[in-house]
């Protein structure tokens, strides 16, 4: 198991430095510089400003002083933000956008395991197709467009609920914490289904049932662990994919998540913004996938044994 | 059976929630205004940020020598009190108010105007807006590294309250650019101690640290999420300030801040969604605002493209645009049809222009041109920022120039940056484009259009327009002033380097509650005159 962990984290380190010099390159080599506007400034000023950010140094030169503050843990100055550290940025939407992916997750487990699981001991009965159909209508659905209907509905027709914000206004999670959850709630539905329909038919199943264990018992005792090995496999990716892909949720319910600062960074040429998200996400991408790989090793002796 | 119970439960819990009290609702008593603002703010520094976000924010936490009217016209009295100006206009003395004050308590000094100003035009600073104090004497050459020596700039402290300002012009606008954030004084003591004159990254303006000398102090700032501003009890006039607090949320994206609106978060908003305008104004919503705005929107030419250079096209391109029906039928938000560049009624300015919509006349041009009924004219590109509305305009006038001239237009949509860097470099043929007066002054529009100036972008070069602004710039009496503007404009719509489509409108939406709100055509509002009651 260790062996295997040193292994991923060996890899891991020249995946982000590759990851940092393509991304440092490609921003570059969009058109269009952070300190573009609308309203024109003089030659004068803009010469000070790239002077300011060493945006006048050659881009070799640029590259290797980028590389030598990234290895000692320095993202730079936005330039967007005045005054504000990347660091500092992403250590302020970070807790946010962690702290609504939980949410989501969590709402996602609950409805999807329930529903997989329930669909797959009642199944082709009402109770498999109903919960599947509306999984499947949960995959199909768009963020962007559920997150406005429940806001219409709960906020604006019933106004229980919030229509935004998040920690400002009581109850202002619970909508788009439904809405991010939704679409995996959905996933995991339909693969705990499978997981557990496949699990159901060993043998192993079928001793216990001869024993003469209760059916709820067969279940949460031993399908379960088998059954659940595919949710597990999909949280790793599942998690990275909700911090990284929760910027259009962020957006909707006014939320000051990582997610808005990564995308906005994009559409300002925010340089040092868009490196330092880059490689936090791709870091995060690949720490949950090392987690869910240890997970599944762990629930799952036949896979220990191939390691 | 468990259904039932289950549905029961369901609604015991919704109904146990209850109609909660809106943040509207609750800030009758506290005097809380919240503010839609559009983005995040750049930052707080008013010799750094660009935008109206910031605008908002910092009209509301510091003030400069005057304010802007609540009402439009003239400027009103900030921490000048009153002001002289010599008889040929150029020198400007300013009497301060002695009981201005910074937050912390420190007297307004003429001396913090001229630190101030002197670290706006310190070009380590990189600051992008120090052409506003360009018509200082001395301002340009100090700002470009020509001296060094800050005591040749038209600016100095006579005493403790009495500030002197030396034009290289008579500048009538002058006194309207002092409301500008730009010009605004800083705190030199909190400045420096955290970082030098030139220091961009300092941290200064965070709360806790920050001080200014406006009607509000800054409490709370939580990126992404809300900035709070409240009542400062040390500014000079706080006696008139009725609101205690005002809550500034970044909201970008339009719909969502509708929604706000419409479930009691928002007392204003920055915008009405492009979608719903028609809708609310079709059902008489009665907290739609439609107001005049100093601003155009435009179709910028590029005039040293082969084609376009032939000043009869780009009169057929304007002439065969039908401006009412695109106010009418495309963008259909109260937007005035625009037959001048700067818009009508800037500080008592009327131009006398005109842009027929005749398809007749265009296509004769063209024909003069070479081009009768459009045969053999290359297809052209319309450049223009991934937008709903822009393509919509886009659409209509591609279609007008096909049926009216029968030439054949591509429309070219980009990311916002990229169709920035292709303006600056020339790469474009026709390019949508939009200006907003930074002073209520025909100058802050028909100054676009000089020589040399940045903003230009079309190639365009006239060298009577540029004498006819030099004279009006040199002149002290304001009729012969906009008779010459009237001239320059007038020659700038005769060779149409720029095609005006319409006159902006400023779209929000604003509770019934607030009070002390006034439109006005640079659509600033003061928070020292705005309160909240319920009727």
């Amino acid at each position: 198991m260790l062996q295997v962990i040193l292994k991923r984290i060996a890899i891991a380190v020249p995946v982000l430095l590759i990851v940092a010099s393509l991304t440092f390159f490609l921003v570059r080599m969009a058109p269009g510089g952070p300190f573009d506007a609308d309203k024109v400034v003089p030659p004068q000023v803009m010469k000070n400003l790239n002077a300011v950010y060493n945006l006048d140094a050659p881009l070799l030169v640029q590259y290797k002083d980028y590389m030598l503050n990234l290895v000692q843990g320095d993202f730079g100055p936005s330039f967007r933000y005045p005054g504000r550290s990347v660091t500092e940025m992403i250590s302020i939407g970070l807790p946010v956008t962690l702290e609504l992916a939980f949410y989501a997750i969590l709402i996602a487990m609950i409805i999807g395991i329930c529903a997989g699981v329930t669909a797959a001991v009642k199944r082709n009965t009402v109770f498999d197709y109903i919960p599947m159909s509306i999984a499947m209508l949960g995959i199909c659905m768009p963020t962007f467009l559920l997150g406005p209907l429940l806001v219409l509905i709960f906020g604006i027709q019933l106004e229980v609920l919030p229509v935004s914000g998040w920690g400002s206004l009581a109850g202002d999670k619970i909508l788009p914490s439904i809405t991010l959850g939704a679409a995996y709630a959905a996933y995991i539905a339909r693969l705990s289904r499978g997981g557990m329909l496949e699990t159901l038919n060993q043998d192993y199943i079928r001793t216990a049932r001869a024993k003469g264990l209760p059916e709820h018992k067969v279940i949460i005792r031993h399908a379960l662990q088998g059954g659940l090995v595919p949710v597990v496999s999909f949280l790793g990716p599942a998690i990275a994919g909700l911090i990284g892909g929760s910027f259009v949720v962020e957006t909707i319910f006014q939320i000051p998540g990582l997610g808005r600062f990564y995308v906005e960074a994009a559409f300002n040429r925010d340089y040092t913004m868009i490196l330092g998200t880059t490689i936090f996400f791709s870091s995060l991408i690949i720490f949950f996938n090392l987690l869910s790989d240890i997970v599944v090793l762990l629930m799952n002796p036949r896979a220990r044994s191939e390691v | 059976m468990k259904f039932k119970h289950l549905y029961i439960a369901f609604l015991i819990v919704l109904v146990g929630c209850g109609k909660s009290i809106s943040p509207v609702d609750s800030a009758l008593d506290k005097q809380i205004l919240h503010f839609g603002n559009g983005t995040e703010p750049q930052g707080l520094d008013p010799h750094i940020v660009t935008g109206v976000p910031e605008h908002h924010l910092l009209i509301s936490m510091c003030e400069g020598l005057t304010i802007s009217n609540p009402k439009g016209g003239d400027n009103l009295p900030g921490v000048a009190k009153s002001w002289s100006i010599s008889p040929d206009g150029k020198t400007y003395t300013f009497f301060l108010n002695e009981n201005a004050k910074w937050s912390n308590g420190d007297p307004v000094i003429a001396e913090d105007f001229v630190w101030s100003w002197m670290r706006i035009l310190t070009p380590s600073l990189g600051s992008q807006y120090p052409d506003m104090l360009y018509y200082l004497k001395g301002a340009a050459d100090y700002h470009q590294g020509i001296t060094n020596d800050f005591s040749t700039v038209g600016v100095k402290a006579i005493d403790k309250y009495l500030l002197q300002v030396e034009l290289k012009n008579p500048t009538p606008f002058f006194i309207k650019l002092l409301s500008h954030y730009s010009t605004y004084p800083v705190h030199k003591e909190t400045v420096l101690a955290y970082g030098s004159i030139d220091d961009r990254n300092g941290q200064w303006t965070r709360p806790g640290n920050f001080v200014c000398n406006g009607p509000m102090n800054l409490k709370s700032w939580e990126l992404n999420k809300q900035i709070t501003v409240e009542k400062n009890p040390l500014y000079w006039d706080a006696k008139k300030v009725r609101l205690n607090e005002i809550r500034f949320y970044p909201v970008s994206n339009e719909s969502t801040e509708d929604r706000m609106f419409r479930a009691g978060q928002l007392h204003v908003t920055n915008v009405v969604p492009l979608e719903k305008c028609p809708v609310y104004i079709e059902k008489k919503n009665p907290n739609l605002r439609i107001e005049p705005y100093m601003g155009t929107y435009f179709y910028r030419v590029n005039t040293k493209h082969p084609v376009l250079k032939d000043k009869r096209i780009r009169l057929a391109l304007a002439y065969a645009i039908n401006r009412e029906q695109i106010v009418k039928k495309v963008s259909k938000c109260g937007q005035h049809a625009a037959y001048s560049f700067t818009p009508p009624g800037s500080a008592g300015y009327e131009p006398q222009t005109n842009i027929p919509y005749d398809p007749e006349l265009a296509r004769s041009l063209l024909a003069e041109a070479g081009y009768a009924n459009g045969d053999n004219f290359p297809i052209l590109e319309i450049l223009f920022n991934t937008q709903e509305g822009h393509r919509k305009i886009a659409l209509a006038i591609q279609q007008m120039w096909q049926e009216n001239l029968g030439i054949s237009i591509q429309l070219v949509n980009q990311d916002w940056k990229v169709y920035l860097a292709r303006e600056m470099t020339g790469d474009f043929q026709i390019s949508r484009a939009g200006w907003i007066g930074d002073y209520e002054d025909p100058n802050t529009f028909l100054d676009l259009l000089r020589l040399n100036r940045g903003n230009n972008k079309t190639g365009w070069e006239n060298i009577e327009y540029d004498q006819l602004l030099e004279l009006a710039n040199s002149t002290n009496d304001q009729v012969l002033r906009y008779e010459y503007l009237n001239q320059a404009e007038k020659l700038l719509i005769s060779e149409m380097p720029i095609i005006p489509i319409y006159t902006y409108v400023r779209q929000y939406q604003i509770s019934s509650d607030v009070k002390g709100w006034h439109p006005n055509i640079i659509d600033t509002h003061h928070p020292k005159y705005i309160y909240l009651e319920r009727e």
